[in-house]
């Protein structure tokens, strides 16, 4: 392997800045239904429709970033993810993503059972509350943990529901999802050994367990 | 950009009374050129008290068009990419046949005998007129309050018409609330001694009730915040109460003013027969639910309300999303923040034209 192309390998590919957005444009397979949950300003469903050709949509609360989304010409409703699902259909769309979003969601559980109602697979992407540094920030401090990765104040904190890569492997389990892929990032870097403890963001896709 | 209104006359047109109307007139105008592939053409829908001038300065007035902040040359509906057309309302009286307009059996105007038409109706002679212009399929049909409720039937009644549709400020049918206000202006109007149980014309109109109707509709128009800005408990051109009827207050005098300046332009008799068309309007009917109705639609949609918009509140925009997602459409939709009340669609020119242009553009440029 040439040092090129070990460097390709080490590092992450970004997508729009972001490395979890890299990932998902790489999951998404081409003319597919994608519908994208807390989408902000509609970035990565714009590339989505114009380099794979995607039928997109999403959905988003705040009224600005809608704005700024339908004026880019992307299809966004806005509303609540908690509980804006309840009117698509079952099996809508191809893939249902939700990117670092889940760990603001008022019922977690019940987002995700909704994504893999209205889509064949779920995309997950969600920063892992078990990285060290979070660890370290905890028991060394004894406050809530601050981190680059979490930067907030607790009582100013839009994270309501914290989780590690652990929790959600767990939470799959439970719910009997398939794991069809799963990403672990630190930086721009892949962080494939000990995920739970260096991985600062996560990226799994998921769909139900078939028959 | 000096315009002008043209009239076309079409032999006659069946109504969903059952009723038909013959002939039948309707005003419009139109911006801008349409291509030769005639793709580019935009139905623009006014709202109750609107007319066919909705951009431009009119040659004949001298006045802008209701909408003319939105539509021109590099405006939010684009005249130098997109042909406009805004035509006249059937019942109105502004260049479409109307309960003013003189009845051919009798020369004499229809006043009351004219026939009551629904919103479908209006749609059905828009129609009419977009097939005259030979136009197969419109870019896109919009327009705020009653204007949206005609897109709304335009992309269920002519699915295969309609690219896309924006309704604004609207709902998929008037509820106890709407009719009780639109009730009020009706019953304001024939409660006019001079009203004459419709027989006026040639005589002295009903000006009194129908300018009360249009006072209680400017204050739906309106939200409690607007108002407070706008006119607060400021006294009219006095410093203290004048302790008779005369006008006090500022809010009174604004009211009294639009009011005496809607009785030159609109018939009272127009009033009667559009509202009543509003409070029929109901998008589900012949189709048992909203869902049955939308199965048929194929336009892309925008959706845009506004928080303070009392009279069709944001939760009627929201059930016309909720309808469309359920079917899978491909529906935007925003509630944009505004203090202006229902007027707003008016007013709101800057957030609404990001939109519509980004929601155009993308929306053209998949017309094959």
């Amino acid at each position: 392997m040439s040092a090129q192309a070990a460097k390709k390998q080490a590092f992450v590919r970004e997508l729009l800045g972001r490395s979890d957005y890299a990932i998902i444009g790489d999951i998404v397979e081409p003319d597919t239904k994608v519908l994208d949950l807390g989408c902000g300003e509609g970035e990565l469903l714009e590339w989505l429709a114009q380099n794979k050709g995607v039928e997109a949509r999403g959905v988003e609360i705040s009224s600005a970033k809608v704005q700024r989304a339908i004026a880019r010409g992307v299809t966004v409703y806005q509303g609540d993810i908690d509980e804006g699902l309840a009117d698509y259909p079952s099996q809508a769309f191809d893939y249902v993503i939700l990117s670092q979003t889940l760990q603001e969601t008022r019922h977690p559980r019940q987002v995700l059972r909704e994504m893999l109602r209205v889509g064949r697979r779920a995309i997950v992407a969600f920063p892992n509350f078990g990285h060290w540094r979070m660890r370290l920030s905890m028991l060394t401090s004894g406050c809530a943990p601050r981190t680059k990765l979490f930067p907030y104040e607790w009582y100013e904190s839009p994270n309501i529901h914290f989780l590690t890569v652990h929790d959600f492997e767990h939470l799959a389990a439970l719910e009997r999802l398939v794991v069809e892929r799963r990403y672990f990032l630190a930086g721009r870097r892949k962080a494939t050994l000990l995920p739970n403890l260096l991985a600062e963001v996560a990226v799994f896709l998921v769909s139900q367990t078939r028959g | 950009m000096i315009v002008e209104a043209s009239a076309v006359r079409f032999d006659s047109i069946s109504l969903d009374s059952g009723a038909t109307l013959a002939p039948v007139d309707v005003a419009y105008e139109t911006y801008g050129e349409l291509n030769a592939a005639k793709s580019n053409a935009i139905l623009i829908l006014h709202a109750f008290s609107g007319d066919a001038h909705a951009a431009g300065i009119s040659h004949e007035t001298g006045k802008p068009g209701w909408w003319d902040n939105m539509i021109g040359p590099g405006k939010a509906f684009d005249t130098n990419k997109y042909f406009v057309i805004c035509s006249n309302v059937l019942g109105g009286c502004r260049g479409a046949t109307g309960p003013s307009s003189i009845n051919a059996a009798t020369g004499r105007p229809y006043a009351m005998s004219f026939p009551v038409i629904t919103i479908a109706d209006m749609v059905r002679l828009q129609k009419m007129l977009v097939d005259w212009f030979g136009i197969g399929r419109l870019l896109t049909v919009t327009g705020g309050s009653m204007g949206g409720m005609q897109a709304l039937e335009w992309a269920v009644s002519y699915p295969d018409r309609v690219v896309s549709a924006i309704p604004i400020a609207c709902t998929t049918r008037h509820s106890a609330q709407q009719i009780a206000f639109n009730e009020v202006g009706r019953q304001a109007i024939m409660a006019d001694p001079d009203w004459n149980d419709g027989d006026y014309y040639g005589q002295k109109p009903p000006a009194r009730g129908l300018a009360v109707a249009r006072m209680v509709g400017h204050i739906t128009f309106m939200s409690d915040d607007s108002m407070r800005e706008k006119f607060g408990r400021r006294l009219r051109g006095k410093e203290t109460f004048g302790f008779d009827f005369d006008v006090d207050f500022e809010v009174e005098s604004y009211l009294r003013y639009r009011g005496s300046e809607f009785v030159n332009r609109f018939d009272a008799n127009s009033y009667l027969y559009i509202t009543k068309a509003m409070d029929y309007f109901d998008l589900t009917n012949g189709y048992g639910s909203l869902a049955a109705a939308f199965e048929r639609v194929r336009a892309r949609f925008l959706v845009i309300s506004f928080t303070s918009d009392w009279l069709y509140p944001s939760y009627q925009s929201q059930e016309i999303v909720s309808a469309l997602r359920a079917r899978n459409c491909d529906v935007a939709y925003v509630e944009l923040e505004s203090n202006y009340g229902h007027d707003a669609f008016l007013v709101d020119v800057a957030e609404q034209t990001d939109l519509i242009r980004g929601f155009l553009a993308s929306t053209f440029e998949k017309v094959p």
